[in-house]
């Protein structure tokens, strides 16, 4: 008994002497290899009586198993001790930089654009496109802006050279053209916002040469004038992502519409470089709308006795600028880095009406 | 359009405040875009009376004032000779904002002395140059009122606001006072004062004629001329009340002659000329001008003409330019002794064209390009003979007259109805005939609803309606929804603007930030981009180096890269996308999404890394492209693009014979044209050429992992350098298209080892099994079909 008890504790001593695994492993074969001490133990039991197997034998077994476990968790304990000594080893300053990576951005307008879209998409309008370089005919003549009448003077026009055919186009000076082009290719109802590039000849602190319109169609029979404020009313309120807006809708002119009116939202200047919407004694102006022209729906093959519509255009730029308080128009083109990482939107904010137009 | 309260009120009767009135006219379309009350920035002074006016202690120059504001006294150190005791001034006390400075007041302390306010001169003021002294108000003054109705007591101030109106083209009645107040009346604002214009007997025949030289087409340039000899006339100033008047509204005072046609034009819209009857030869004809003959106008600018243009002429020359400007050598000056005053209505098309093409901008111009009221020519001729005769003397001819008014507006059937129905409010039919007649209109008992004489921008029911509406006021109108056509709002937008929003998306996720930059640039970058030919030139443009229609989006973003790295951002990733032109047709645009790389790579502890090279914007290239058409891009990539690019590092995807986009570095040539000193990569995908996905429902394919194991093998092939890997990697695909899943190249080796003019490409080929797993003899045959493929290309296997 004491021989097995004393054989025990000196190879447990030695197991856990064991500084690597290479005399682990010598204490492993000296215990239970082929000619080991445990092993030589064991190999005495075939000698013993039947009564003495019976009280030795789980002795012998007890001692093999104890060495085994033994030697697994000194293993592991080992292992353990050499990943630690490595991985401490691989210690890197984590105040390092990585590698970077610059974060894009969306252009105000282009996310302002997906702001308006998911606005008239949940009210059912589609979004009609057209080329910026247009007929005459579409930008004004179809829009009942014959060669001489004085609103040619309130849009000064870019104009192309002739071209090889000897016909010669303009810059379109509004997005109307595109709402020309649906109503000749669409029967009513029409319901439509027609965004993009618009040019007149102006350049000065808060005029670009280039700017962004966004225009909306309707045709149908039964519209009226309550529609028009319905709509821009709504359209709006959801923009500006704010409650107390109040509107000002004051009677106007233009020659695409009849009667036209131009819309104001009040708004407090009082603080320079500020505005405030919703309270305040300034009004600031919008945009323009009417009921479209007779003489338009005409001329876009359009039943006037059956059909009326209404439409208005706004600035996009000017959208963006209130909204999200970008004073000058012209830092909108130059691609000043700066510019375009401050006032630009994250690629994955998509506006959405569930989720919100905007953080 | 400028006018004043006081002038105002000479047409209205009304007691509404400058406020009221105008909120009023923007609420009736007439946008009031100020209203400047003199006294405004005044509120805050009020009237002192000075106590005592003793030497300054320490200052000889100075006087220690004790002023009364009516309750307390203050004590003030003034400057002003004039500070004397008893006097009533105008007081600042400390707080106040002095309009010259817009400083606000504070107590000072003047050579010991504590100041607490201020006595003002005029100029402290900004009510004139006097700063002589302090402004002393009369005796009757209050100490302590505000001090603005004292100022207006002493002279030195008007009471009366100032309205700015901004008309719009199609409201020439409204630029003019009477034509303010008219619509102001309808409003229900007050009454309208009309007066029937009385005419002058004249004393003598005319001894000069009128005739109109037209040919048939262009007899309606001018249907109606008029005038008038007044002879024995004495020119000079006109009545004081007329200079103020004028200079109240910001217009000059010429002389008396001069400002009776001013005033009669700004108070009823009728614009008048005076010749010098004695610098006349002859009788007066209106007629077209001959082609480049010349007018010297009051302008001192001499104008060459054409046969489009009115003029109003002598027997001998074109003497001015009909309703735009008179002529120099025929005006009237301080020695003019007899006039001959003429009122005509010209065409407003014609008006407008001629001062367009002159560039000539005039009162007349404006007036008669808006249209003026026909009606109105003989009133306004009597009207400003009563002035001449009243202000210069002399007496009247009889009235020669040529031609004859225009007829009257065609009535409008019109239905009452239509307010509601298009106009979306419910007016009284009372109302609506109230408002019309109001305006001028005449209206009978079946709705046949006549325009008046000055209003030429109504021609239809929905002109009437508009009239209605805005006089009975927008407000008014209720919002009415619109009906709704699905329960949930359906998709709107197009496979191409999805694509576009993915692209822009995609792109910026990637790390570019998104540039819009304008659509013209300088036709000698268009000319390096394909572009820069005669049509794709803008007539007119803004700028010279913004003149050309550009041909291709790179440039814009080149150009914006190099104003960026002048300010020390080198290293960029930008992209655009918009429109390029191909010519300058409409609809020869094609949109595009183009993007750039520029700078080396950026400096890192950890070394490598790329900069703006040819494998980074493929990449980028081809995400983008995953992102547009939601799969892998499958279509080939060739070598070479457009001479913008660099000749041996950039590549092409086509469909067919449809470009979808070109890539790579930029060529150093454009670079320099640019002022770029960094390198640049780009891309530009032509959205338009992508063709769209078949629709195969919304349902994907059914999942279906192959249960096999896949294996790789490794292929090492020596094949000419010139040879494209696409090549390979195309031979080896189509060994077995169905077993092989992917080639990819991992390594590409010249040098040491491999001959001269030879390079090594190195293939993974994924072999995924679909039926069986394969047997060795299977997987060696396969491998066998690869080299075979590669041998055709001119390949050895590299042992």
């Amino acid at each position: 008994m004491t021989d097995i008890a004393a054989l025990q504790s000196d190879i447990l001593a030695q197991i856990s002497a064991a500084a690597d695994e290479a005399a682990l492993e010598a204490a492993r074969v000296g215990t239970l290899g082929k000619k080991g001490s445990v092993s030589a133990l064991l190999a005495t039991m075939g000698k013993l009586t039947p009564e003495e197997r019976k009280t030795q034998g789980p002795l012998f077994n007890g001692l093999r198993d104890t060495v085994t476990e033994a030697i697994a968790a000194r293993k592991s304990q080992l292992g353990d001790a050499e990943l630690d000594a490595r991985l401490a080893g691989e210690t890197l300053d984590v105040t390092l930089p990585a590698r970077s990576e610059n974060s894009g951005t969306i252009h105000p307008i282009s996310q302002v654009l997906d702001e308006v879209v998911a606005i008239f998409a949940e009210l059912g309008f589609g979004v009609a496109e057209g080329p910026d370089v247009e007929f005459d005919d579409y930008n004004f003549t179809k829009l009942n802006i014959p060669p001489d009448h004085p609103a040619r003077q309130m849009q000064d026009t870019f104009y192309v050279a002739p071209q090889a055919d000897g016909s010669s186009h303009v810059l379109r000076t509004h997005t109307s053209p595109v709402q020309v082009r649906t109503m000749l290719n669409t029967k009513p109802p029409i319901r439509i916002i027609s965004p993009g590039r618009t040019y007149r000849v102006d350049s000065d602190a808060t005029h670009s040469p280039m700017f962004h319109q966004v225009e909306a169609l309707v045709v149908d029979k039964g519209i009226h004038l309550g529609h028009l404020k319905w709509t821009v009313e709504q359209f709006c309120k959801a923009f500006f992502e704010i409650d107390q807006i109040e509107l000002r809708a004051r009677p106007s002119f233009f020659p695409f519409t009849e009667p036209s009116l131009e819309w104001d939202m009040r708004c407090d200047r009082s603080v320079p470089g500020k505005i405030t919407f919703g309270t305040g004694n300034d009004w600031l102006e919008l945009g323009g709308s009417g009921m479209v022209h007779r003489k338009v729906l005409e001329n876009c093959g359009i039943d006037a006795g059956q059909y009326s519509g209404f439409a208005f255009g706004f600035g996009l730029d000017r959208m963006a600028m209130l909204k999200y308080g970008m004073p000058d128009i012209r830092s909108f083109f130059e691609s000043d880095l700066r510019w375009l990482k401050h006032y630009g939107f994250q690629p994955l904010d998509i506006p959405t009406l569930d989720g919100g137009l905007s953080r | 359009m400028k006018f004043t309260l006081s002038w105002l009120k000479e047409h209205l009767d009304t007691e509404a405040s400058a406020a009221e009135i105008g909120d009023r006219l923007t609420s009736i379309g007439l946008e009031v875009e100020s209203i400047t009350d003199p006294g405004a920035g005044l509120k805050d002074f009020i009237v002192g009376e000075v106590i005592t006016a003793e030497k300054h202690p320490n200052a000889d120059k100075l006087r220690l004032c004790t002023v009364s504001d009516g309750k307390d006294t203050l004590q003030i150190v003034c400057g002003a000779p004039n500070a004397r005791a008893g006097i009533k001034v105008v007081l600042a006390r400390p707080g106040t904002v002095i309009p010259a400075t817009g400083d606000a007041l504070k107590i000072g302390k003047i050579r010991d002395v504590e100041s607490r306010g201020m006595m003002c001169s005029a100029r402290e003021l900004l009510l004139g140059e006097d700063h002589n002294g302090i402004i002393e108000l009369k005796a009757n003054a209050k100490p302590g009122a505000t001090v603005v109705s004292a100022l207006v007591e002493a002279g030195l101030l008007s009471s009366d606001p100032l309205f700015d109106v901004s008309i719009t083209p199609n409201r020439g009645d409204a630029a003019s006072v009477f034509g303010i107040a008219r619509d102001l009346a309808a409003s229900g604002l007050g009454k309208l004062k009309t007066e029937k214009v009385q005419p002058v007997a004249g004393k003598f025949p005319s001894p000069k004629t009128i005739t109109l030289d037209f040919t048939p087409e262009n007899k309606d340039a001018c249907p109606i001329f008029a005038g008038r000899l007044i002879r024995g006339v004495k020119n000079g100033p006109a009545p004081q009340w007329v200079q103020d008047r004028l200079k109240s509204v910001g217009m000059k005072s010429i002389s008396a002659l001069v400002d009776a046609t001013n005033l009669i034009a700004q108070d009823r819209g009728r614009p008048l000329h005076v010749f010098d009857a004695d610098k006349l030869s002859g009788n007066l004809h209106a007629r077209m001008a001959q082609d480049h003959e010349q007018v010297l106008a009051l302008d001192e600018k001499t104008y060459v003409l054409d046969s489009e243009t009115i003029v109003i002429a002598d027997d001998s020359f074109a003497r001015g330019i009909a309703g735009i400007m008179g002529g120099m050598d025929t005006g009237s000056f301080e020695d003019t002794k007899n006039v001959f005053l003429e009122s005509a209505w010209f065409d407003p098309a014609r008006i407008a064209r001629a001062g367009r093409k002159q560039a000539i901008i005039s009162d007349a111009r404006y007036r008669f390009e808006r249209g003026v009221d026909p009606q109105f020519v003989l009133p306004g001729l009597e009207l400003c003979t009563q002035l001449i005769l009243e202000w210069c003397g002399g007496e009247a001819s009889d009235v020669v007259i040529a031609g004859a008014l225009p007829p009257p507006h065609k009535p409008i059937a019109f239905d009452p109805a239509l307010v509601e129905s298009f106009g979306g409010i419910q007016v009284p039919r009372d109302e609506i005939k109230r408002i019309l007649e109001a305006l001028g209109f005449v209206v009978d008992s079946n709705w046949l609803v006549v325009p008046p004489s000055w209003r030429h921008d109504v021609d239809g029911p929905a002109d009437l309606v508009e009239e209605v509406v805005r006089i009975y006021g927008l407000t008014d109108v209720p919002s009415v929804p619109l009906a709704r056509g699905n329960a949930v709002a359906a998709p709107v937008l197009s496979k191409s603007q999805r694509r576009t929003r993915a692209a822009r998306r995609g792109l910026a996720a990637r790390g570019f930030n998104e540039c819009v930059t304008f659509s013209f640039i300088a036709r000698d970058q268009a000319k390096l981009f394909g572009g820069g030919d005669d049509a794709r030139q803008l007539s007119n443009p803004i700028a010279s180096d913004l003149d050309a229609l550009r041909p291709s989006i790179l440039p814009s973003l080149l150009a914006a890269a190099a104003r960026n790295a002048a300010r020390g951002f080198a290293n960029l990733q930008l992209f655009e996308i918009g429109a390029a032109f191909e010519s300058g047709m409409p609809e020869a645009q094609k949109t595009v999404a183009a993007a750039i790389r520029t700078g080396h790579a950026e400096r890192h502890w950890q070394k490598g890394g790329e900069g703006a090279e040819l494998f980074a914007v493929k990449a980028d290239l081809l995400a983008a492209l995953e992102a547009i058409t939601g799969a892998p891009m499958s279509a080939p990539i060739t070598q070479g693009a457009p001479a913008w690019y660099h000749p041996g590092r950039s590549g092409t995807i086509a469909m067919g014979p449809k470009v979808i986009a070109q890539f790579g570095e930029l060529h150093p040539k454009v670079l320099a044209t640019f002022d770029l000193k960094v390198p640049a990569a780009g891309f530009e995908i032509f959205l338009d050429a992508i063709p769209d996905a078949k629709s195969k429902g919304k349902a994907k394919p059914l999942f279906a992992p192959s249960p096999f194991q896949a294996i790789e093998r490794d292929f090492a092939f020596v094949v000419d350098a010139k040879l494209a890997a696409g090549e390979i990697v195309k031979a080896v695909k189509q060994a077995d298209r169905a077993l092989i899943d992917t080639v990819s190249v991992f390594d590409v080796y010249e040098g040491k080892g491999v001959p001269d003019g030879k390079k090594s490409v190195a293939v993974a080929v994924r072999i995924q099994p679909k039926d069986a797993t394969l047997t060795e003899t299977e997987i060696e045959a396969l491998a066998q079909k690869i080299v075979a493929g590669a041998v055709k290309l001119g390949a050895t296997l590299r042992s």
